[in-house]
C-alpha cells in the first residue's frame, strides 16, 4: 500500500498541475497585474532616464542646474512615442498644473532648434516647482492612486491629507456601493427569510414548486433577467401600463434609471443566494422544537423569536454575506437599469480602464474592491466551515 | 388568518420570482418595433432579424465557438484536478480547492481589468483564444464542484474490488470511476457552457469586435438601441436552458436506471 501511495500522490499532483498552472497564469497573474498597476508609476521615468540621472543629489529648494535642463532637452528630443509623451504630460500636469502648456511649448521649440536653453524657451523652467514635480514623478512606484482611491493625497511636504471636497468622488462612490448593497441585502432578507420558512414548512409538490420558483431564475441568464426588468420597469413598461390602465396613476411613475429599479432588479437576481442557505439551515432544525416550545406555553411569536430565529441565524448570516459580497461587485445590472447617480464602484473601475485609460486609478479601486470582497469571503468561509464541523 | 397571509405571501413571492421571465417571452413574437405591451400582432420578424442580420448571426456563431471551446477546456482541466484532489493527502488540499473556487468570488470587473492589461502583453487580446481562456477561468469552479460532488458519491470498495480482480489502474479508471462520475462531469460541462454563454463583463474587457458574443451583443442592444430582438434572443436563451436541463435530467435518469438494473441483476 505504501508503494502505491507514492505513485498515487505523484499521479494526483500530475492531475492537479495543469489546472494549477492555468489558474496561476490566467487568474492570479491578472489580479497581480491589477495590483502592480495600482502602484506603478513609470510614465515619466521611462521617457526621462537622463533627467533622472542628472537630478540625483539636486536640492529641491534650489534653482535647477544647467545639466538637468540639458538632460531634459535631450530626453524630450529622443521621445518618438507621442502617446507616451501625452501620458507623461498628463501625469505631470496632475502633480503641477501648467505642465500641459509648458510641455507643448517646449516640444515645439525643440523641434525647431537643436538644443535650446530651456530657461529661454519658457521662464517656468527656471522655477524649482516644476522640477520638483518631475523629480517627484521619477520614482517607479507610487501610492498616489491607492490614496486617491480613498480620497487622500500627499501635500507638498509629503504628508497624507484629505483631498479637497470638490476633487473627492471616490468615497461617495464607495459609500453608495455599500448603501445599495446593504439595501439589496435587506430586501433579499425581507423576502428570502419568510420564503425559506415557507418552503421548509411545506411538503411534496408544493415544496418542489416553491423551490423551482427560486431555482429557475438562478438558471436563467443574468442578461435575460436584466432585459426582462427593463421591459417591466420602463416608462411604458408592464407596471406603468397596468397602473395607468387601471387609472391608479395619471402618468408613468419613474422606475427605471434610478435607485428603485436597481434595487428591485438586483434583489431579484440575488434572492436565490439568500433563500438557499437559510433553507438548508432550516431543514436541519428538528420540527418538534417549535411544537415543544408551544406545548410549554410559548406564544408562536415568542417561540419564533426564542427558538427558530436564533437557530437559523447562521443561515441568515451566510446568505446576507453572500448577497452583500456579490452585490458590491455588480456591474451589469446597475449599468443597464441604473441612472448616472446609481453607478457603483465596478462601473467607475470600468470607466477608468476603458473610458480614460487611467490604469493606475482602475487598479487602485480594483485593489480596494478586491480586498473587501476577499475579506467578506474569508468571513463567509469561516462561517460555513464552522457549520460543517457542527453538522 | 395566518394561513391566508401565508398564501398571499407565497403568491406574491413566486410572482416576483417568475414574472420577469414570463413577461419577456411573449415579446419575442411581437410585430412592433417597440419592446412594450400590448402586443399589436404576433410575428416571427425578430427571429428573422436574429438569424439574418449580420451582427446577430455573427454573435450567435461566436457564442457557440467560444462556448464549445470553454466547455472542453474547463471540463478537461476541472475533471483532472478533481480526480487529483480526491487522492491527494497533503495539507495544502484545502488551499488548492479554495484557489479553484476563488474565480467565482472575485469581482468580474477587477479580473477583467487585469486580463485586459495582461492579455495585451501576452499577445492574446482580441482573439478567440483569449476569450475562451477568460471564460474558462470563471467556469472552472462549477466543473470542480460538480465533479468533486460526483466523485464523493462513489463507493471506493467498487474500485478496490475491480483492482483486486486484476484490473490495471487505467482499466479501473476507464471502466469504473469514469462511468460512475459521468453525471457529475456532464453537469459540470453543461454549467461551463451556460457560464460562457452568459458571460459579459470579461468579454467586454478581453474580446475585440470580431469576438462579440450573443451576451455581449444583448448588452450593447439594451444599452444603445433596445429592440424586440432582445426578447427573441432571450427566448432562445430560455429555451436553450430548458433543453440543457432536460438533457441533464435524461442522462441522470438513464444512469440511475442502468445502476438500478445492475443492482437488481446482482
Amino acid at each position: 500500500m505504501s508503494a502505491s501511495t507514492g505513485t498515487g500522490r505523484f499521479a494526483a499532483v500530475a492531475l492537479i498541475a495543469p489546472l494549477l498552472v492555468f489558474i496561476a497564469v490566467f487568474f492570479i497573474w491578472p489580479l497581480f497585474t491589477v495590483m502592480s498597476q495600482s502602484v506603478s508609476d513609470t510614465a515619466v521615468l521611462n521617457l526621462l532616464p537622463r533627467t533622472a540621472q542628472a537630478a540625483k543629489g539636486w536640492d529641491p529648494e534650489s534653482p535647477p542646474t544647467v545639466e538637468m535642463k540639458t538632460a531634459l532637452a535631450e530626453d524630450l528630443q529622443a521621445v518618438e512615442d507621442r502617446q507616451a509623451l501625452g501620458d507623461m504630460t498628463r501625469r505631470l500636469n496632475s502633480a503641477q498644473p501648467g505642465f500641459r502648456t509648458l510641455m507643448s511649448r517646449t516640444t515645439r521649440a525643440l523641434r525647431k532648434d537643436d538644443l535650446p536653453d530651456l530657461g529661454e524657451v519658457d521662464e517656468r523652467w527656471n522655477q524649482p516647482v516644476y522640477w520638483q514635480a518631475i523629480v517627484g514623478a521619477l520614482s517607479p512606484t507610487t501610492d498616489r492612486y491607492l490614496l486617491a482611491a480613498v480620497d487622500l493625497e500627499r501635500d507638498v511636504s509629503g504628508n497624507i491629507v484629505a483631498m479637497p471636497e470638490e476633487a473627492s468622488a471616490n468615497r461617495t462612490i464607495m459609500l453608495r456601493t455599500f448603501w445599495v448593497a446593504a439595501l439589496v441585502t435587506l430586501c433579499c432578507l425581507a423576502i428570502g427569510f419568510p420564503y425559506a420558512m415557507l418552503i421548509a414548512s411545506t411538503e411534496g409538490w408544493k415544496r418542489q414548486a416553491l423551490l423551482g420558483a427560486v431555482l429557475l431564475p438562478l438558471w436563467t441568464s443574468l442578461l435575460v433577467r436584466t432585459a426582462a426588468w427593463f421591459i417591466i420597469l420602463q416608462d411604458n413598461g408592464l407596471i406603468n401600463w397596468m397602473l395607468t390602465g387601471l387609472n391608479i396613476t395619471s402618468g408613468p411613475i419613474p422606475l427605471i434609471f434610478n435607485r428603485t429599479g436597481v434595487v428591485i432588479a438586483m434583489t431579484h437576481v440575488l434572492l436565490p443566494f439568500m433563500v438557499l442557505p437559510i433553507y438548508s439551515v432550516l431543514l436541519s432544525i428538528p420540527d418538534n422544537l417549535m411544537k415543544a416550545a408551544s406545548s410549554l406555553g410559548a406564544h408562536p411569536m415568542r417561540a419564533f423569536l426564542r427558538v427558530l430565529l436564533p437557530l437559523s441565524l447562521r443561515g441568515i448570516a451566510s446568505g446576507s454575506l453572500l448577497v452583500f459580497m456579490t452585490a458590491i461587485g455588480y456591474y451589469i445590472t446597475p449599468a443597464l437599469i441604473g441612472g448616472a447617480g446609481d453607478q457603483m464602484i465596478s462601473s467607475v473601475i470600468a470607466f477608468y480602464a476603458t473610458g480614460s485609460a487611467n490604469w493606475g486609478m482602475a487598479g487602485a479601486l480594483g485593489v480596494v474592491l478586491l480586498a473587501i470582497t476577499i475579506l467578506l469571503y474569508a468571513v463567509y468561509g469561516r462561517l460555513s466551515s464552522a457549520e460543517e464541523r457542527r453538522g | 388568518m395566518f394561513q391566508g397571509l401565508r398564501l398571499v405571501f407565497a403568491i406574491a413571492a413566486v410572482t416576483f420570482l417568475l414574472a420577469p421571465l414570463l413577461a419577456i417571452l411573449p415579446l419575442a413574437f411581437t410585430s412592433s418595433v417597440f419592446l412594450t405591451y400590448p402586443i399589436p400582432e404576433f410575428s416571427m420578424r425578430w427571429f428573422d432579424v436574429l438569424f439574418t442580420a449580420a451582427s446577430w448571426k455573427r454573435a450567435i456563431l461566436n457564442s457557440l465557438i467560444i462556448g464549445a471551446g470553454t466547455t472542453v477546456l474547463a471540463t478537461v482541466l476541472g475533471t483532472m484536478a478533481a480526480l487529483g484532489l480526491r487522492n491527494w493527502r497533503l495539507p495544502f488540499k484545502g488551499t488548492v480547492r479554495t484557489l479553484f473556487l476563488l474565480p467565482m468570488v472575485v469581482p468580474a470587473v477587477v479580473l477583467g481589468v487585469g486580463m485586459q492589461v495582461l492579455f495585451v502583453r501576452l499577445g492574446i487580446a482580441s482573439s478567440y483564444a483569449g476569450v475562451i481562456v477568460a471564460h474558462t477561468v470563471v467556469s472552472i469552479p462549477f466543473v470542480v464542484v460538480s465533479v468533486i460532488g460526483a466523485l464523493g458519491g462513489i463507493d471506493r470498495r467498487v474500485e478496490l474490488a475491480a483492482s483486486s480482480l486484476g484490473a490495471s489502474p487505467l482499466t479501473v479508471f476507464r471502466k469504473v470511476t469514469l462511468p460512475l462520475a459521468m453525471p457529475g462531469i456532464l453537469s459540470g460541462a453543461v454549467l461551463a457552457f451556460a457560464t460562457s454563454l452568459d458571460e459579459v463583463v470579461l468579454t467586454l474587457f478581453v474580446a475585440g469586435p470580431n469576438q462579440r458574443t450573443l451576451a455581449r451583443q444583448m448588452f450593447a442592444t439594451i444599452r444603445e438601441n433596445i429592440s424586440p430582438a432582445i426578447a427573441a434572443a432571450a427566448f432562445l436563451f430560455i429555451v436553450g436552458t430548458i433543453l440543457l436541463a432536460a438533457i441533464g435530467l435524461i442522462v441522470r435518469r438513464q444512469v440511475a436506471a442502468r445502476r438500478g438494473l445492475q443492482k437488481s441483476e446482482s
